[in-house]
């Protein structure tokens, strides 16, 4: 039974990452192709570092993007978790909630056009010659963002206790001191979980940005118009590396919030 | 008193971020879609719509794909996330991680990567000529479009069932066998019925984002068949003749689509779901 | 303590990534200017929007066009990328975006002017401009050369693989031929796709004739059980693999993928052929004029105009590539045929909206089935 079950995890597993181990091998590919496999070389990485050229830059465009709006969501979101946490009426929560949900629930396609025909829209009325630009693409990855935050900070709020606050005032702190004292220590990991979620989606959104970047081209959407041309193994040899990157994120995340776990177990020991 | 104007404060920023930038832009879909290009007011995109013979045969082909899309992956992310729960805790978390790790990486590169796997010289037939079966067709059909979907969304089936299965109590289940259930029917009697949020949550999660997909559909039906989404970018971005009303029109009924299913799957699950978020870690 | 070290590993990768896409000096040095290029303008934005992967990149130790004009002037060039026509125009068109420079094709370029979408070049500020070769000058789109510099030019012709198709094909036809079902693949866009059709049925590209569509229409429906598919890029990873044995598609790209797979040929079919020539051209809306007209000198520079027609595998329109020894495709036989005064080729023209209505609806038809 045990021996079937780990078969069945081992085979899902390969189907999600077959087209990952494909595109790391094929991005060692001598040949200029990214159908036909020559002989092993490092040749598109060398490209890639010695040359850098149009993927570096829109790799530099898509960071810089990803970090400003994940750093500004996770601000925005954390204030917003901890003021739904303090709304008292059960309608005006659930409202609030709702509104979250959308960018979540709505297709992609759809928030992305909606913002489109706004700034378009908004453009033409006050007669503006660059109405989508770096900032409409930056508004879009923000507010795909924000629900990651809020609903990563809000469980953590939940099990903080509620009197901690109240503690920490009567002790003479300010309500604010009291937050960044007693409050924020026990979100943190429900932050940076939220953060390193808005970054990584940021990171590789593709649908949103198509419709709200402007001149503002990040990295998904350069690879996008490749169409007339065919994409050549440096970017397998880029994404490659981001996939390492990414991978090493995520397993240090795991141990924040593993690490997290353990001392929470600790402290219901005493 | 104080706290009701620091809650106030608090949520100001957002709820006019929201209001701006989700609740108004969704406003202007709506207006786009019932005016004419010159800015009357209009029914005749629903009309146009409705009426249209070619949108008709996408638009039903786009729902039946997200359904089987959504019945494949749930097939699938059940035993899955269930067989996770067999393993120990450490090995749980980092199976959490690599299932989320693909999602994360580039859609298009995947795809292309995905099309060399399934091309008729691919890797998969050369696997199979080795094995010494007869090379196979995959790219081009409806199947491997809704394969296409399943492989990209079915992170989005496992992690919430997973996430609402590993709070089983399991002191639930020795007691579930201990009053002479066997295994099937502790899965069908215990677990399932304590699975049904995550279940209902991972259907919302594939369904939302398979009905309304594009490139997935053209790039592994090698570009023969069209989905819904597809339709949208052509009138936005493709077609010579550019029509944001019409685009607009298919992507309100989309998003209306989207919502009354919502309302439905929503009517099952009740309670707070304040953490009900699928993906959410 | 665990968890500060895990948070500064990420923000450490988080920085490396950063440090990442300074790496790399590609080369910039053009020598032997001939138009002149001050520093006055430096500092300021030049957007320039293009086709994907159309110009010299700096890739493997060639010329960084964009890099050699950002150094050479101090003007930070904006540049981004499209996947077709329709997308750049309808960007453009949406007046939301502002560009200094967009490269067309000739029926956009046709369509833009027409709606105005096109300033009027200084071709006194475009000294190279005496190197275009006198045959691209004066096209139908813009008959007075008042808009445009031509940038690249390509012709359609018939890919198959020798393997498969034994004898020689000479006519479109090849692209019916029930013996190839399942093998053929054709471009997946409105106007091309029909384009064959019509060159198979000789029926003019630039017809208004709405039955001459319809009977291009029926021709393609015939074709639709035959194809394996509808392709751009991939057309190449297809025919590379062998996973295909017909494509339509530009002769500049059959000698790449002819590199990587030998059994590739080419011909231009009897019937007759497209022919493009993507343009040059600035935007009514451009805010950065003076650049762009340096920019456009700048990418005529004869080492320029080489760099990218080595890049871009296409036929040059500048005489300075043409006749240039070092260049590696001089006098190639698929993109610079003899016989080209023979061939019937033709250019797309803008068609009126009615026709493009009719088209597109034809067009929706054929794909969804």
């Amino acid at each position: 039974m045990k021996a079937l079950r780990i078969t069945f995890l081992t085979l899902v597993m390969l189907l999600l990452y077959a087209p990952i181990i494909v595109m790391i091998f094929f991005s060692f590919n001598s040949a200029n192709s990214t159908s036909i496999f020559e002989g092993f070389s490092l040749r598109w990485y060398e490209n890639l570092f010695l040359y850098g050229g149009d993927l570096l830059l829109a790799l530099r465009n898509t960071l810089v993007l990803a970090v400003l709006s994940s750093v500004i969501a996770t601000i925005l979101g954390t204030v917003t978790a901890v003021g739904i946490m303090k709304l008292r009426k059960k309608w005006v929560k659930n409202t609030v909630m709702s509104v979250t949900n959308i960018p979540m629930m709505n297709p992609e396609v759809v928030t992305g056009i909606s913002m489109m025909l706004m700034f378009i829209f908004i453009g033409r009325m006050l007669n503006v010659a660059n109405s989508v630009n770096f900032f409409t693409i930056l508004i879009a990855h923000i507010t795909f963002s924000l629900p990651y935050v809020i609903l990563n900070v809000l469980p953590k709020l939940k099990q903080t206790d509620e009197h901690l606050t109240e503690a920490a005032m009567d002790l003479g702190c300010s309500p604010f001191k009291a937050f960044f004292k007693a409050v924020l220590p026990s979100i943190t990991p429900g932050i940076i979980v939220g953060f390193i979620m808005a970054f990584t989606m940021s990171l590789d959104d593709f649908v949103i940005s198509y419709f709200t970047n402007g001149t503002y081209q990040t990295l998904p959407l350069l690879i996008y118009s490749m169409t007339r041309k065919p994409m050549k193994p440096d970017v397998y040899a880029l994404e490659s590396i981001m996939f390492l990157i990414i991978l090493v994120l995520m397993i240090l995340l795991n141990v924040v919030q593993s690490d997290d776990n353990k001392l929470k177990g600790g402290r219901r020991k005493k | 008193m104080k706290q009701r104007g620091g809650s106030v404060v608090l949520n100001a920023p957002y709820l006019l971020w929201a209001a701006l930038f989700i609740i108004i832009p969704l406003i202007f879909v709506g207006y786009y879609a019932f005016t004419t290009a010159d800015g009357g007011f209009t029914f005749s995109n629903i009309v146009t719509f409705f009426t249209s013979e070619t949108y008709m045969v996408v638009f039903w082909r786009s729902i039946v794909y997200a359904i089987w899309a959504t019945v494949i992956c749930l097939i699938i992310a059940y035993p899955f996330a269930y067989c996770m729960t067999k393993l120990n805790l450490s090995a749980q978390k980092l199976m959490m991680l690599f299932v989320m790790l693909p999602m994360l990486m580039n859609l298009i590169v995947r795809t292309y990567s995905w099309q060399q796997i399934l091309e008729r010289n691919g890797l998969l037939n050369k696997l199979l000529e080795v094995l010494g079966f007869e090379p196979v067709i995959f790219l081009g059909n409806s199947a491997v479009i809704i394969f296409g979907m399943v492989y990209n969304y079915l992170p989005f089936m496992i992690l919430p069932i997973y996430s609402v299965m590993s709070k089983v109590d399991h002191s639930l289940l020795e007691a579930s066998s201990d009053l002479g259930c066997n295994a099937f029917s502790t899965v069908r009697r215990v677990i399932f019925p304590m699975s049904l949020p995550g279940v209902l949550s991972g259907i919302t999660m594939v369904f939302v984002p398979c009905v309304s997909t594009f490139y997935i559909s053209r790039q592994f039906s090698d570009g023969n068949i069209k989905m819904i989404g597809d339709v949208i970018e052509d009138k936005f971005y493709k077609s010579s003749v550019p029509d944001y009303n019409i685009g607009a029109t298919i992507s309100l009924v989309l998003m209306v689509i989207i919502f009354i299913s919502l309302a439905v799957v929503n009517r099952f699950s009740d309670g707070d779901d304040l953490d009900g978020g699928g993906i959410v870690l | 303590m665990k968890k500060i070290i895990c948070v500064s590993i990420a923000v450490l990768l988080i920085v490396s990534l950063f440090v990442m896409t300074t790496f790399g000096s590609s080369n910039t040095a053009v020598t032997n200017l001939r138009g002149t290029y001050t520093k006055d303008l430096a500092g300021t934005t030049l957007n320039v929007f293009n086709w994907g992967e159309y110009v010299s990149d700096g890739s493997e130790g060639s010329l960084d066009v964009i890099g050699a004009f950002e150094k050479l002037t101090g003007i930070n060039v904006n540049y981004t990328t499209y996947e077709s026509n329709e997308a750049m125009y309808a960007k453009l068109k949406s007046g939301s975006v502002g560009y200094d420079i967009v490269i067309p094709s000739d029926y956009m370029i046709h369509r833009m002017r027409n709606e105005g979408m096109l300033k009027e070049l200084d071709y006194s500020k475009i000294s190279n401009y005496d190197l275009i070769d006198s045959n691209y000058k004066g096209a139908y789109f813009d008959p007075e050369d008042k808009y445009t510099v031509p940038y690249s030019v390509g012709m359609v012709g018939l890919i198959y693989n020798t393997k498969v198709v034994t004898e020689t094909p000479t006519s479109w036809n090849l692209m019916w031929d029930e013996r190839y079902k399942n093998q053929i693949l054709t471009f997946n866009n409105s106007r091309d796709a029909f384009a064959i059709a019509q060159f198979a049925l000789g029926i003019d590209v630039n017809t208004t004739n709405k039955s001459d569509w319809d009977r291009a229409y029926e021709k393609l429906m015939q074709q639709n059980p035959l194809l394996q598919g509808r392709v751009m890029d991939e057309v190449f990873n297809k025919m590379e693999a062998g996973n295909a044995a017909i494509a339509p598609y530009y002769a500049g790209d059959f000698l790449t993928m002819k590199e990587v797979n030998d059994d590739l040929a080419f011909i231009y079919p009897e019937e007759g052929t497209n022919i493009f020539i993507d343009s040059i051209c600035v935007p009514s809306s451009t805010q950065n004029y003076d650049a762009a007209m340096m920019f456009i000198n700048f990418l005529l520079e004869p080492e320029v105009a080489l760099a990218n027609a080595e890049y871009i595998c296409y036929a040059s329109p500048n005489t300075a590539v043409i006749e240039n020894d070092d260049y590696s495709l001089k006098g190639d036989p698929y993109l610079y045929p003899e016989n080209l005064n023979d061939m019937n080729v033709q250019y797309y023209y803008d068609l009126d909206n009615e026709t493009r209505v009719y088209f597109e609806s034809l067009w929706e038809k054929v794909i969804i089935n």
